[in-house]
């Protein structure tokens, strides 16, 4: 059986507790959320923290709501409760599209947010969602609170800007008129990481693209957003042109490397067709949430 | 350290050590080894418990964690009248050969039918598919469920449900 070296435990009673921990334990001190990927590493012996601060009871960090113009997620919203949320599929039906595929219901029902952004995994696919959404995530310690881009959060594979002894408290997602969003991944078997995946969002006005979000996972050491995808698209019309101009910027961008889930080639292959599918899906997403905000400007 | 995890239902506690995992918790201190152990990297699910009622990978949870939450393992779906209705559907339809998934599928299908007792095919699979059987197809699991829905308990029954007996 695989067990993780020892350590103690402790368990946090509130986000001003699991900080106070963090800073009196020092840098041997880890959280843990689900635990669904520090537990692997820890049996696996690839992470070995001397202290483990358990903040599952943190309830406070478990929500969802739209406020200041940005749908806020608390860093201890589970998969599930994203995937079965209606006001997240609602504002962002990538979140739904890509946690349809995360793992399976039992991992589902433990991993978090928080934990998919702070493992920073290149394969993660949450990652790829909030880059493409350009989220802003706040990160708190014990002298108050810092509010990072997205684009500004990784340092590189699993290494993020949360210092030893900060948390990342909410993901904060700009809500945006007439736009549409929509993930695509392969993926070898039910429940697996992506061989590829590309997360794409778009706003419209007057028929052109107004804002774009383009960002890979499991196509380079960290996930970024493909800018100069984005940048083929502003300002023109949703066409298929168009959105295969994204995906060929978006695969010659990318940085793939050979693996048991496929080869270089075949990845930079997908980056280019996930890309123009996930265009494509959110572009007439926007394009209905456009209609619908017609309809509603009409009535009233 | 002192773990106290509600267990079917009643305290349990054992000392055992932080990185303590509660497959373990279950089986090798309580001795419920119902709840099997397999593949240890949280992919095979045949170690899948109820925690507060939904299903966990219970190699993937440290007892620590789940002190102070409720447990159910196979062990405690039969009731006072008998076996659970997922159990007897596992029978009447043949939905195990070696029966080393079987547990944790038992438990995913009682948590999804706590939810949805009426669900499709599809929402069957879905429930399913972060455990694997190697030997059944799942075809037969998948019916075993479908076979518990149409027979709830009769302490399940909702008032306006008739089709347990009439099936
Ligand atoms: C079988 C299996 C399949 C999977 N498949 C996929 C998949 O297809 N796609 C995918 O994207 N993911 C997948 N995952 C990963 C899953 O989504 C994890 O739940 C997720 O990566 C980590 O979330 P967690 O809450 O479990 O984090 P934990 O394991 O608890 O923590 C991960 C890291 O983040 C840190 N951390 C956690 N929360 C915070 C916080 N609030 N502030 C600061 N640091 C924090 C921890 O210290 C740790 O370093 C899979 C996992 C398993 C076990
Ligand atoms: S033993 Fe837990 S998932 Fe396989
Ligand atoms: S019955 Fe043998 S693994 Fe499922």
């Amino acid at each position: 059986m695989q067990v993780p070296a020892a350590f103690e435990y402790r368990r946090a009673s509130s986000v001003e507790d699991a900080l106070a921990l963090l800073e009196s334990l020092g840098e041997e001190a880890r959280v843990v959320a689900g635990g669904h990927s520090l537990l692997p590493m820890m049996k696996l012996r690839l992470a070995r923290p001397e202290y483990l601060i358990d903040i599952n009871d943190l309830s406070d960090l478990d929500y969802l709501r739209v406020e200041g113009g940005e749908l806020r997620v608390g860093a201890l919203t589970r998969h599930r409760s994203l995937l079965e949320s209606e006001l997240v599929f609602r504002h962002f039906p990538i979140f739904h599209d890509a946690e349809r595929v995360i793992a399976d219901p039992p991992v589902r029902n433990r991993g978090t947010i928080g934990g998919s952004l702070c493992q920073a995994d290149p394969s993660e696919d949450l990652s790829a969602v909030c880059a493409a959404l350009r989220a802003a995530l706040v990160v708190r310690g014990r002298n108050g609170t810092r509010v990072i881009p997205m684009a500004e959060f990784y340092r590189g594979p699993y290494e993020t800007e949360v210092g030893p002894a900060e948390m990342l408290v909410e993901i904060r997602l700009p809500l945006v008129a007439n736009a549409g969003s929509a993930y695509e991944k392969v993926e070898r078997k039910a429940g697996d990481w992506a061989v590829a995946a590309s997360g794409a969002a778009v706003a419209l006005e007057g028929g052109r693209i107004t804002q774009a979000g383009i960002a890979l996972a499991a196509l380079g050491a960290a996930t970024v957003n493909s800018v100069r995808a984005e940048q083929a698209l502003l300002g023109r019309e949703p066409t298929e042109e168009a959105f295969a101009a994204a995906g060929r910027s978006a695969a010659e961008d990318c940085d793939p490397v050979t693996d048991g889930r496929g080869s270089a080639e075949y990845k930079r292959h997908l980056a280019d067709e996930l890309t123009r599918r996930a265009l494509r899906r959110a572009a007439d997403r926007a394009a209905v949430a456009a209609l619908a905000a017609g309809a509603a400007g009409e009535d009233g | 350290m002192q773990v106290t995890i509600n267990v079917n239902g009643e305290d349990r506690s054992a000392d055992v050590e932080a990185r303590h995992l509660l497959v373990r918790f279950l089986r090798d201190d309580l001795g419920l080894t119902g709840t099997h152990w397999g593949c240890d990297t949280s992919n095979c699910g045949t170690c899948v418990v109820l925690m507060d009622g939904e299903p966990v990978k219970s190699c993937t949870v440290l007892a620590a964690m789940a002190a102070g939450h409720e447990v159910r393992t196979v062990e405690g779906l039969e009731g006072p009248d008998g076996l659970d209705p997922v159990q007897q559907g596992f029978i009447e339809k043949h939905g195990l050969q070696c029966g080393f998934c079987t547990p944790g599928m038992m438990m995913t299908a009682r948590a999804l039918l706590d939810r949805n007792p009426d669900p499709s095919e599809d929402e069957i699979r879905e429930a399913i598919s972060g455990q694997l059987c190697r030997c059944t197809g799942y075809l037969n699991i998948v019916r075993a469920v479908q076979w518990a829905a149409q027979h709830p308990a009769e302490a399940e029954q909702a008032p306006a449900q008739t089709a347990g007996s009439a099936a």
